[in-house]
């Protein structure tokens, strides 16, 4: 089941095209990164689902349903420009930013004061939020995106500015809302930020979307065969269908292999060989980033 | 509809429980009235210091003439005028009056020196002087007695009336006029009090970026319109707060001073003309009477319909503005075509209030950019109601329309940063589709 499925769209401004021709599936609570450079028209394509701008052709579908003003209450958006009312007190900027979503007066208060509570900021409810630090008023922000218990969350560059202990908080509730039942769009340029949570994801460049699909699959469709091994002992030789890609030492007599092994080979044959030639400290397939995967599908396109 | 309500309630709140939003209306009405006060208490106490004036005079027919009042102290000198002009700066006189000798029947010749140009009252009250009693010796030569002469002397003060359909009104012009300034100017003052404030405000969610989140939930026309409803209210109970408080400070002021001198007698006084016996008729008509020539209900009824329609006119404008720039210093090169009618119509105001009923004041109480200021400079004047109510529909019309130009540019713009933005984008804008 898709909780969010987009088909077809496009969307231009007056001098260029942002999304041409873009369809995504984003299964039901999952975590699915969106990932390009900047100005590959990501936001663009959020603000079309966050009903922020409206797509020139093509469709959104939300739960089975034609997105409609109704979905405002099951999304939430945290945008990558951020910023709250400076001279607002939070506890009333959480409660306006909830009720503006259509929660009811009585259940914001109280889930205002358990987010807080949690971040362990309750103190500093009646404060205004310029007297906040910055990462206080990013954990603020967040709480406002999901104050409202939303089925589909999205975070356009989810991590920039935060520093790094915050990141480490929001991602820990990030994962527990997905336990509860929540989708979770990443949006982000910097690909190997959210790379490590997403289950699901989709590479857009210069407004089109050039692959998508499980993490996994993709990992697999774009495996190098190069497996890194450390070593005491150097490798005398190697069977001839193994190729030696790079050679370091990194020690008194321990060195770095990287070594590609023929497509449908069966790793442990390689291990097999090595085992009588030298001693192994580590075995590890070498996977792609989802950067390097990125560069060799548009070098693939042009 | 709900929704709108919470960014009205937002708006509302935030600004006037803002101190300087408390201390503003709280203190505007005590200093507007501690400066009439001011000015009235100047007015009954005595009027500066008097001004000694030398009288020479060689005709030998005003001796003991001129009589000295609070103001004016006459010092007659038997010197030449010659000498007496060189004596002049050194003997502390405000004013040398010279009178040669003169023909009755045709008195020429007469000069008034002094250092700077002397008020328009003390002139008046020369001539005054000189021609009555030129008269009086005319008179006497024609054989006219003294008894008769007083007999003929008559005083005459007229009573304005305003014509209307209800019946006769007493009338005021220096009320109605007065009150036509003040309503013009206070308006002018408000539309751009709030109008600007509502730019602010679009360019602070702007600037903060907080605006992306809030059309996430609603949609940009609700927010614009929370903004442009709430500072509106912000408006009105401000002008309600002024109205009560300066009503209850004057009634109080007036109270304390009306005991003490009346009014009317005051305008007579320091218009320079010459203090006439006050009869208990005239006595008994103070400031309220005055103030009851002027329908203040009507006048206050049109300035809060003006107020609200121009604002609503004026705000969109101001709401595309802040959402095409980036920073309050850029509002500037977008703010001036906006305020040139308002500026006209300030401008336009002096015309207007002399002729209340001429083609100028007519068009520009049509045109829904400068109606507000120009119909309430007409109204204490009396306006036709086929005038009044064809320029309130104009108004709505106007506001209709900029509401919607605006709200089509808005939605563009709040999103729209860093780019350098000229009236061929905010054209763009419009046409987008969104």
């Amino acid at each position: 089941m898709f909780l969010l499925e987009v088909k077809n769209i496009y969307k231009s401004y007056a001098d260029h095209a942002a999304l041409t021709d873009v369809s995504l599936q984003i299964p039901n609570q999952s975590i699915f990164g969106l990932l390009g450079p900047n100005g590959a028209g990501k936001t663009t394509l959020i603000r079309i689902i966050t009903s922020i701008l409206q797509a020139d052709s093509g469709s959104v579908w939300l739960n089975g349903e034609q997105l409609n003003r109704n979905h405002i209450q099951v999304i939430g958006y945290l945008p990558e420009e951020r910023g709250l009312y400076k001279k607002m007190r939070v506890g009333e900027q959480l409660l306006y930013l909830a009720r503006l979503k259509g929660l009811e007066k009585s259940l914001a208060i109280e889930r205002i004061g358990d987010w807080l509570k949690k971040l362990d900021m309750t103190e500093w409810a009646g404060k205004n939020i310029e007297d906040l630090s910055k990462g206080m008023q990013q954990k603020i922000q967040f709480i406002a995106t999901v104050l409202h218990e939303p089925r589909l969350i999205i975070l356009d560059e989810p991590f920039s500015g935060f520093d790094p202990i915050n990141v480490n908080i929001i991602k820990d509730e990030i994962l527990e809302l997905k336990e509860k039942g929540a989708t979770i769009i990443f949006s982000t340029h910097r690909m190997e930020s959210v790379e490590s949570l997403c289950d699901h994801i989709a590479l857009i460049n210069k407004s089109e979307k050039i692959l998508d699909g499980p993490k996994k699959e993709i990992k697999q469709r774009y495996r190098t065969n190069k497996f890194e091994v450390d070593h005491v002992g150097p490798i005398a030789t190697l069977n001839g269908e193994y190729q030696i890609v790079d050679n370091q030492t990194i020690g008194n007599n321990i060195f770095n292999t990287v070594i590609r092994i023929p497509h449908d080979h069966n790793p442990n044959l390689l291990l097999k060989e090595l085992i009588t030639q030298t001693e192994i400290h580590r075995f590890s397939e070498v996977v792609p980033s989802m950067n390097e995967i990125f560069i060799s599908k548009v070098r693939e396109q042009s | 509809m709900n929704k709108i309500f919470l960014v009205v309630k937002r708006e509302y709140l935030t600004r006037v429980r803002k101190r300087s939003f408390i201390v503003m209306t709280l203190l505007t009405p005590i200093l507007f009235a501690s400066l009439v006060g001011a000015l009235l208490w100047i007015a009954t106490t005595d009027q500066g210091e008097q001004k000694i004036i030398t009288v020479i005079d060689d005709s030998g027919l005003f001796k003991n003439k001129f009589q000295s009042t609070e103001d004016l102290h006459f010092l007659y000198l038997e010197q030449n005028i010659e000498s007496a002009k060189e004596d002049f700066n050194q003997l502390g006189q405000d004013a040398l009056l010279y009178i040669p000798k003169i023909d009755v029947q045709n008195p020429q010749g007469i000069q008034l020196y002094s250092e700077s140009n002397p008020h328009f009252g003390v002139i008046n009250k020369i001539e005054n002087t000189l021609e009555k009693e030129i008269e009086r010796m005319k008179m006497k030569q024609l054989g006219v007695d003294q008894e008769t002469l007083q007999r003929i002397e008559t005083k005459v003060s007229i009573n304005t009336l305003s014509l209307t359909s209800s019946g006769e009104k007493k009338s005021n012009a220096e009320a109605t006029f007065g009150t036509a300034y003040v309503s013009s100017l206070l308006i002018y003052f408000f539309l751009f009090l709030y109008g600007v404030q509502v730019m602010k405000g679009v360019i602070e969610e702007k600037y903060n970026r907080i605006v992306e989140v809030i059309i996430s939930s609603i949609r940009p026309f609700q927010l614009m319109m929370g903004k442009i409803l709430g500072i509106a209210a912000v408006g009105l109970t401000q002008f309600l707060v002024w109205v009560i408080l300066s009503f209850l400070v004057t009634s109080a002021g007036v109270s304390l001073m009306g005991l003490k001198q009346d009014p009317a007698e005051l305008i007579g006084d320091s218009a320079g003309i010459e203090a006439q016996p006050v009869d208990m008729s005239t006595n008994s008509q103070g400031i309220w009477e005055l103030m009851e020539t002027i329908p203040f209900t009507y006048v206050m009824a049109t300035f809060i319909i003006y107020f609200l329609g121009g604002y609503f006119l004026y705000a969109s404008l101001f709401a595309v503005v802040g959402s095409a720039v980036d920073s309050d210093a850029d509002s500037q090169q977008f703010m001036f075509p906006i305020t040139i009618p308002l500026i006209i119509s300030i401008v336009a105001l002096g015309f207007v209030l002399n002729d209340p009923d001429g083609q100028i004041a007519f068009w520009m109480s049509m045109i829904p950019l400068t109606s507000p200021v120009i119909m309430l400079g007409r109204i204490p004047f009396g306006v036709p109601f086929w005038q009044l109510g064809l320029s309130v529909t104009l108004l709505i019309g106007g506001f209709i329309f900029t509401t919607w130009i605006a709200g089509r540019i808005y939605r563009v713009g709040i999103l729209t940063h860093g780019s350098k933005v000229n009236y061929k984008t905010l054209t763009k804008w419009f046409f987008q589709n969104y």
